[in-house]
């Protein structure tokens, strides 16, 4: 093993490697902040008392968490620029965009269903009581129901955004310059695999690890404190 | 109802007798045992009652192994337990001389803890096969004779989910006689059944104490059963034995006020 | 428009060897990632604790390291490392898959064991039954359908996985329609990039499909088998 590891070499390349996580991180948290939003929408949604919202969004959500990640990403990478009534803005997005509003949909779809969890746990009482005391829908739901399910919600939230950084990754198949990106670069320039690939998984496990940990310090909180 | 047949094979040791030494338990700060002494002779039939936390279910916990004891000595029959000899000297037990030595034990539980996803014969069968390495056709048989005997022979293919709390509990004892101890151990085993399923095991344990061929510890509320039943009785509190004697000395006459206020209140009802 | 959605028979042709090969990972990548989970998960709660803990580091490891770097990784720099000349990406691919997936079936495995009421552990020892008889003959058969329904979501997110196969040359469906692609400015009949990639999605809809009713029959024939009612 000795001779296929060069110390040197490997020193000289991790800076470029930890620029390359840096930017995992900023498409993640990007990313995490449309799937926050846009998953509480989905959630709403699949809760209109209006059929013809309530299914498609249904149907949409079932959609995108059952097909691959990366297929949607070529998808919104090389399709909608074929798309020629779409906007310039949006079918030509860049990797970076691209990658963020994939990740902001994919996890979206997960992150309603979260929500959903979270609303239906809140207790069948605080609907009633809100009926009994006449709020209004948006009261109800902004004073009442969410100040409770959203709690109930940020561990598997907290889940997603780690689960979310382990994908973003991919978006090196569309040249965002993750740190997956640089590995290959290097290995196409230097024609060394086992440092580039190696430094990275080291680098991807040592914020990874910690985070899962912090995701399950707060679910353990969050069930202390709703005992 | 016939005979109860668990027929320990020609050779069998019979009863075994059951020696507690000193013995002391603690669950963190809480004492629960407290330097216990106490003697089961072969086929003697006792009943411990007290005081809930008293400790009496855990006498019969750290006889089945389900807790280890911290301190002390417990011997059955004419082996220690906890304890093997290594070079004369009698050292802390390896795992495989407890197992060796639990095999004379067996234990009924309050919630019978049948194997759910198992007929009642299956229940039976499965430690004899497994254990005891005995054929498939054989344990087959002898489940049959064993359920027939606590009256359940129409009930062999039945689910525990099928079964009311009485006959599950029966079931139970079946499933442990299968086994062939030398001691039984039984934990409130009528203390979850409807009043009017608790005479159908007590049959069963009559039968059993009958026969003066099983050493059985028993910690119940069943006082009737007790003075009927009973070889001895133990008043057990705060981790220790207050008094114990004959069923009649107990319960008509007892030394202490304790005792005296428990069963006040206990045969109340 | 609308018959442009359909791509002509050749091109599905292509897509169905794509998702024979597709097919064969997720088999691959599932008995693999079985076999792991079954193995750590009960090994999480041995008495050993040198068990424990092998088996606590490849769960956090496998789980943190993200599929897509466990495959390249295994794919460009395992081979170097162990002087081999090169692997196969079909066994790359199998590997990082089912490895990774082992990870989270473990945990799997392990919630479900720990769920089986204490109850039953203690009748075992009082039948003296042996440690690996009481696993095999009482815990898990009441812990399988426990672990079915979150097995199921497990698997579907595999097959989700075996699109990364498509980045290491592997021709699963996803590499089919990127190669498809690439050449329809010099094919016969040209594929709407669009439509292609909405045909692929539907595939991989379908098998998500297939597993998710494979595993609704399992669950229910576990559940009279195995369950307590």
């Amino acid at each position: 093993m000795p001779a296929t590891w060069d110390w040197e070499y490997a020193w000289e390349i991790t800076p470029d490697l930890i620029e390359g996580m840096v930017a995992i991180v900023v498409a993640t948290v990007l990313g995490m902040i449309v799937a926050v939003i846009l998953g509480l929408f989905l959630a709403l949604g699949r809760r209109s008392d209006n059929k013809w919202v309530s299914y498609p969004v249904a149907w949409f959500i079932e959609f995108v968490r059952s097909t691959p990640l990366l297929v949607q990403l070529f998808f919104l990478f090389y399709a909608l620029p074929q798309i020629t009534f779409l906007p310039r803005a949006i079918s030509t997005m860049s990797p970076l965009v691209t990658l963020v509003v994939a990740l902001g949909v994919h996890y979206g779809c997960y992150c309603s269903e979260a929500y959903r969890a979270g609303i239906n746990s809140v207790p069948r009482g605080q609907w009633e009581a809100s009926t009994a005391l006449n709020l209004k829908s948006s009261t109800k739901w902004r004073n009442v129901i969410l100040p409770q399910a959203i709690p109930r919600a940020l561990p598997p939230l907290g889940n997603y955004f780690v689960a979310m950084f382990k994908d973003a990754p991919q978006g090196s198949a569309i040249t965002y310059a993750g740190v997956l990106f640089v590995a290959r670069a290097l290995q196409s320039a230097d024609f060394r695999t086992v440092e580039p690939f190696t430094i990275a998984g080291i680098l991807f496990l040592m914020v990874s690890i910690p985070a899962a940990m912090a995701v399950r310090r707060l679910e353990r909180r969050v069930a202390y404190e709703s005992d | 109802m016939s005979q109860i047949e668990y027929g320990p094979e020609p050779g069998a040791k019979g009863a075994a007798a059951v020696e507690m030494r000193q013995v002391t338990k603690a669950f963190g700060e809480l004492v629960v045992l407290n330097k216990l002494d106490l003697d089961v002779d072969p086929g003697e039939v006792v009943v411990i009652i007290g005081p809930s936390g008293s400790g009496k279910t855990t006498i019969l916990r750290v006889v089945m192994t389900l807790e280890r004891i911290d301190d002390g000595y417990i011997q059955i029959g004419d082996r220690q337990l906890y304890h093997e000899e290594k070079n004369g000297e009698l050292v802390r037990a390896s795992e495989k001389h407890i197992r060796s030595v639990r095999s004379d034990i067996s234990m009924v539980f309050q919630h019978f803890n049948l194997f759910p996803h198992m007929s009642a014969r299956e229940n039976v069968m499965l430690a004899p096969i497994k254990v005891k390495g005995i054929s498939t056709d054989e344990a087959d048989e002898k489940a049959q004779k064993l359920l027939e005997s606590v009256g359940l022979g129409d009930k062999l293919d039945h689910r525990p989910s099928e079964l009311s709390g009485g006959q599950k509990q029966r079931v139970a004892i079946a499933r442990s006689l299968a086994m062939e101890p030398r001691v039984m151990l039984f934990d409130e085993v009528t203390s979850a059944l409807d009043p009017e399923l608790v005479g159908e095991v007590l049959n069963v344990l009559r039968e059993l104490a009958a026969s003066g061929d099983m050493t059985m510890l028993m910690v119940t509320h069943e006082m009737g059963f007790a003075s009927e039943m009973a070889d001895r009785v133990l008043m057990f509190d705060k981790g220790r034995v207050l008094e114990q004697g004959p069923p009649d000395k107990i319960f008509k006459d007892p030394d202490h006020e304790r005792t005296k206020s428990f069963l006040r209140a206990v045969l109340s009802h | 428009m609308l018959e442009e959605l359909f791509l002509t028979s050749r091109q599905y042709q292509n897509l169905l060897e794509g998702t024979w090969v597709t097919i064969q990972v997720i088999l691959g990548s599932f008995a693999l990632g079985t076999v792991m989970s079954l193995i750590m998960g009960v090994a999480r709660l041995s008495d050993k604790g040198w068990i424990r803990g092998s088996a606590l580091v490849y769960i956090e490891f496998a789980r943190g390291i993200s599929a897509i770097i466990l495959l390249f990784w295994m794919f460009f720099a395992l081979p170097i490392l162990f002087g081999l000349g090169g692997m196969p990406p079909m066994l790359a691919g199998i590997l990082a898959l089912g490895l990774n997936m082992g990870a989270y079936g473990a945990e799997i495995v392990r919630g479900a064991i720990q769920s089986v009421s204490k109850g039953q552990y203690e009748a075992s020892v009082a039948l003296n039954l042996s440690p690996r008889d009481r696993l095999r003959h009482v815990i898990l058969p009441q812990a399988i359908p426990i672990i079915l329904p979150p097995y199921g979501n497990l698997t579907i997110e595999v097959l989700k996985g075996t699109a990364l196969v498509a980045l290491i040359s592997l021709t699963d469906i996803t590499r089919v329609a990127l190669v498809m692609r690439q050449n329809r400015v010099l094919s016969d009949d040209p594929v709407s990039v669009p439509f292609l990639f909405i045909n692929v999605l539907i595939i991989y809809l379908i098998l998500a499909q297939i597993i998710a009713q494979l595993f609704k029959v399992a669950e229910r024939r576990s559940a009279k088998k195995f369950g307590s009612t």
